[in-house]
This record gives structure tokens, sequence and C-alpha cells, in this order.
């Protein structure tokens, strides 16, 4: 273990510790903590300077109320699922696909693609803008959430490759000669052996790819224009705009923003660090 | 080896003969045509765009290398570039802070799990978000500026500093970079040999030079993983600069992505040859890391096979 833990340490070092531990997270955590604190207080506060004391009254659901009512946060909200969740599915079920291709089969140019999906996926998102928002245009697709799903998922669909097929290439491979001994076809191998394997792996890509999507920014303001198809990240930047020092209210509405990654992040914890460090931790 | 595999002979169909040649190539073609589709033409497109002059809707003019030429003139560019080049330094502490926090937080105490947890939050969240925050931060009527003021030093609002406005922003990105080092870090402590440690410290090894002979190349992995994840955060750093300056005051926080975007989707007109000719730059230097990546990764597959 490194370092040596801190029970064998003397007594001192252990309570000082102890402390220090919760004093570095309240620094750590103080640009979030300033924006909870903000979200619940009026603009009497905020223009009074009082931001770390106590709030003199408690806002937070006029605050999200007003955020609600006024803005079309609830569509934002709404597009984000409609674009997240689809993309999240979509490259999931493609790298499995791709994934056990590349893993299990040996073919001439087997390492080439795995090699170019790995490349895409590191590409600046400049190089690809025009021609994307070119190609999205001609399809009729500029400015829907359809267009910007068919994006992302090709995108994701590089890094995912990468992932599932690290993962699949580690399964034991006499479960597939047995089955093919057996005359278990191609497909049910895939679908009976290869696919129950990898459910660590699908919930891990899942919950990344979540994280992501929800929080890209980039290709909603390149592929979407107008409020009915705009997802979160690019209403708040609009709000932003609008909400000159109403920083009640954009607190509040940049909360509503957080939730949900977070809330997923929490559920499927073990599942998004494994994705993260690309399999790489155990459990 | 699965290739090699004979099929046990039954119908002598077409595709029963040729059901394992075949297999991969169904499986790769929906995923495989839409990475294609979506990712790598556009990167040849790019480049052939950035020899044009063309307003993305008048027919295109060949013009040949004459938007690089004029990108060596640019002002505008050179503040890009050498901005990227702050960001990719700065950037980089965000290494051995991440480092210094898994150390710190890597022990067994009651509640460390959910400490761990929260002090990865900031990755987890919208950078869209962590930029209003440390926008209202620095803005001279939120948090810094009235603090400086209440101890006498005075109002300040680095954002708009045009000397400093950018090291206000890689001070936000830099931010959930550490976090995400950290939580890299913390997967490599925790797979460290044990044994070997032991034995370091049977051997009198402490402190520093165990941490240098012994933890340190035990976490190359993690640190190569993290150096990587940073070096392309860096050189993405659209979102915050969008969020927090759109590149002003005065083009001074502008970097070589926002910058890309700004002349070829916005107020300098649609100029979409000149932006493709801003992006391949970026892809070139991004092209040596990724190269880089590629190279290492190909290294351990051949050791695999």
């Amino acid at each position: 273990m490194f370092p040596i833990p801190i029970q064998k340490r003397p007594l001192i070092n252990q309570i000082s510790y102890r402390v220090l531990i919760p004093i570095s997270l309240l620094i750590w955590l103080i640009p979030l903590i300033g924006i909870m604190l903000t979200s619940i207080r009026g603009l009497g506060d905020i223009a009074q300077g009082n931001l770390w004391g106590v709030p003199s009254e408690f806002l937070l659901f006029s605050n999200l109320k007003d955020v609600f009512q006024n803005t079309p946060m609830l569509s934002y909200i709404m597009n984000s699922f409609k674009i997240t969740i689809p993309t999240m599915i979509g490259a999931v079920a493609l790298s499995c696909m791709t994934g056990f291709a590349l893993a299990s089969y040996r073919f001439k140019a087997n390492l080439f693609i795995f090699f170019t999906f790995i490349a895409g996926n590191f590409v600046p998102f400049q190089i690809l803008m025009i021609p994307v928002r070119d190609l999205t245009y001609q399809m009729g697709l500029y400015d829907t959430v359809t267009g910007l799903v068919l994006f992302h998922v090709a995108f994701q669909t590089g890094f995912c490759t990468l992932f599932m097929r690290n993962f699949i290439k580690a399964l034991p491979n006499e479960l597939f000669e047995a089955a093919r001994i057996d005359g278990t076809s191609e497909f049910n191998i895939f679908l009976k052996i290869v696919l129950p394997l990898t459910r660590p792996a699908i919930a891990a890509l899942s919950v990344l790819i979540f994280t992501f999507i929800w929080n890209d920014f980039f290709w909603a303001t390149v592929l979407i224009q107008g409020h009915h198809a705009m997802p979160i990240t690019a209403g708040l930047k609009s709000l932003n705009g609008q909400w000159i020092s109403a920083y009640h209210l954009l607190s509040a509405g940049s909360i509503m923003a957080a939730i949900p990654p977070v809330i997923m992040f929490f559920l499927m914890q073990k599942h998004f660090i494994s994705g993260l460090t690309l399999g790489a931790s155990k459990g | 080896m699965p290739g090699s595999t004979q099929i046990p002979y039954r119908k002598s169909s077409w595709w029963k003969l040729n059901q394992q040649r075949l297999t991969p190539w169904i499986f790769l073609f929906p995923g495989l045509v839409l990475f294609l589709v979506y990712v790598i033409w556009p990167i040849f497109n790019s480049l052939y765009i950035s020899l044009l002059q063309w307003d993305g809707l008048s027919p295109a003019i060949y013009v040949g290398f004459s938007n690089y030429i004029e990108l060596l003139d640019d002002e505008y560019f050179y503040i890009s570039l050498i901005n990227n080049i702050k960001w990719l330094i700065f950037f980089m502490l965000a290494v051995p802070i991440g480092l210094g926090l898994a150390i710190f937080l890597n022990q067994t105490i009651f509640g460390i799990r959910l400490i761990k947890s929260l002090f990865f939050f900031p990755f987890v969240i919208s950078q869209v978000v962590i930029g209003i925050i440390f926008a209202w931060f620095y803005n001279p009527r939120g948090v810094i500026g009235p603090f400086l003021e209440a101890i006498g030093l005075g109002n300040y609002a680095i954002l708009a500093d045009e000397d400093f406005a950018t090291y206000g922003i890689i001070f936000a990105g830099i931010y959930p970079q550490i976090a995400y080092c950290m939580i890299l870090y913390l997967t490599g402590l925790n797979n460290l040999n044990t044994d070997q440690i032991e034995a370091g410290r049977m051997d009198g090894a402490k402190g520093l030079s165990l941490f240098k002979n012994i933890i340190l190349p035990q976490l190359r992995p993690a640190t190569f993983l993290a150096i990587v994840v940073t070096v392309i955060g860096s050189l993405r750093s659209f979102d915050m600069v969008a969020i927090m300056t759109q590149g002003g005051p005065w083009g001074s926080t502008n970097v070589l992505a926002y910058y890309m975007f700004e002349t070829a989707l916005s107020e300098y007109g649609y100029r979409m040859g000149y932006g493709s000719a801003i992006a391949a730059v970026l892809f070139t230097i991004m092209m040596f890391y990724i190269l880089f990546f590629i190279y290492r990764m190909y290294q351990s597959e051949k050791k695999g096979l």
C-alpha cells in the first residue's frame, strides 16, 4: 500500500489527516458550493454581496419556477435526453458489433481498422466541423435532434470500439472455440456468448457516453440553431447572454444541467471509472 | 486462433463455407460506414476545403495555399497559437496535481469513498457550467473582485485584462482536468504491486526514493493515459473560451479551436476555406500526439499477439 496507511502513523498525524480531509474538500468544492448557495438566494442578497453567508430568504423553488416559466429550460432538458439516450444506445450497439468483429476474427485489415477508429477518436472537432455541418445540411437534418444524434453515434463509435474490442479480446477464447466446435453459428456466438459477457463493458460505456453527450456543447452549437432542438448546454449559454448578473437564475439553471450526469455518476460509479481508465482498473 | 478453426462440415452451402470470413465484415459494416462518413472522410474534405475560398453558399474558388499564406500574416492566428501553447504547458500541471491529490486521498478511513467521489465531481459536470461558475467568480461584481476590494487591494477582473484573461480561463479549465488525472492515479495506486513496495521498504527505501524508484515506474500506464488525455483536453479548449470570453478582450483569449469556429461560422463572415486552414494546423499539431499514442498501442498489440 502506498502511501503508508494513516492508521500506522502517530496519533497526531491521524487526527490532522482527518481534519485536513474535510477542509481540503471544502476548498476544492468552493466553486460548486458557491453556485449551490447562489441558486437559493434572491437578487437582494446578490446585490448586497451576501454570497457566502446565511441567505436572507430561501428562494430555491421560486428561482427554479422562474427559470422554468420564463425560459425554454424544460424543453432544453427534454432535448438533452432526446439527444443523449439514442446516442448512448446507438454507439454502444454499434460498438458491440465492431468490437466483436475486431476482437475475435483474424483478417488482414483488422489492426488497420482498429487504429483508424482510435485515431479518428482523437481528432480535433474543428477539422470535422465544416464537412459534418454541410453533410447534415444536405440530408435535411440541420437544426434537428436526429442530425446531432447521427453524428454523435458515429463519433462515439470510435471510442466505444476501442473499449469493446479490448474488453472482448480479454475474454477467454476457449468459450468461442468450444461453441464453434458444437456447430454454433457466428451470430449465435455473438448473441448468446459474447453479449452476456460484455455486460460490464456495456454498462461502463453507457454511463460514459451519457455524460460525454449530455455535456457536449460544441456540436450542439454547430448543428443546432433553434431553441426547439437545443440541449441544455447550448441553452445555458444563450441564457448566460440574456441574464447578465441574474446569477441566482443562472445558478439554478446550471444546477439543472449538472444533476443528471451527477446522478448517473453516483449510481454507476464503478462502471464510470472503469470506463474512464479504459478498463485498466480491476473491479 | 479463432480464424483457423474448422467448421464442422454439415451442409455444404456457400454461407457455411464462408461464414468465418464474412462475419467480421457484416458486424463491422454499420459502425464502420458511419465512422467513415462522419469522421474519416470529413478530415480529408476539410483539408481540401482549406485550399478554397468559399462562404458555404456561392461556388467555391480554388486558391491553392493562399489561405495558409494569409495565416502567416494573421496576428490573431499567432495569438491563438501562443495561447494554445500556454494552455498546453499549464494544463500539464493537472498531471502532478492529480497525482498529489490521489496520494493524499489513497487511505482507508471512514467515508473515503464518498470523499473521493466528491473530489471527482468537477469532471462529471459540463464545462459550460464550470465556465459559467468561474466567469461569475471573476466578474467584478462576482466573488473575487469584491473580495479583493474588501481587503483593500482594489477591484480586479481578470477576464477583462488582456494580458491575463487567458490564465483565468486556463485555471478554470484545469479544475476538472485535475479531477480526471486524480481518478486515473487513484486507479493506478489501487493496482500497485504490494510485494515490490514491501520489498523496497525492507531494503530501507523510504519517502522520496521509494516513490521515485518503485511507485512512479509502476504508475507509468496511469501517467501515460493522464498525459494523453490532458494534451488532448488542452487542445480541445473550446467550451471554456466560448462561455467565458468568446475570445475577447480584443481576441486576446482566442485559441485555435475557437478562432477557427469564429472565422468559419460567425461575425467574421463564413470563411470556410480560411477556417479549414486553421483547423488543419490544429489537426497537424494533434496528429503528433495521435501517432505517438497509436505507436504505443501498436507496440503493446504486437506483444499481445
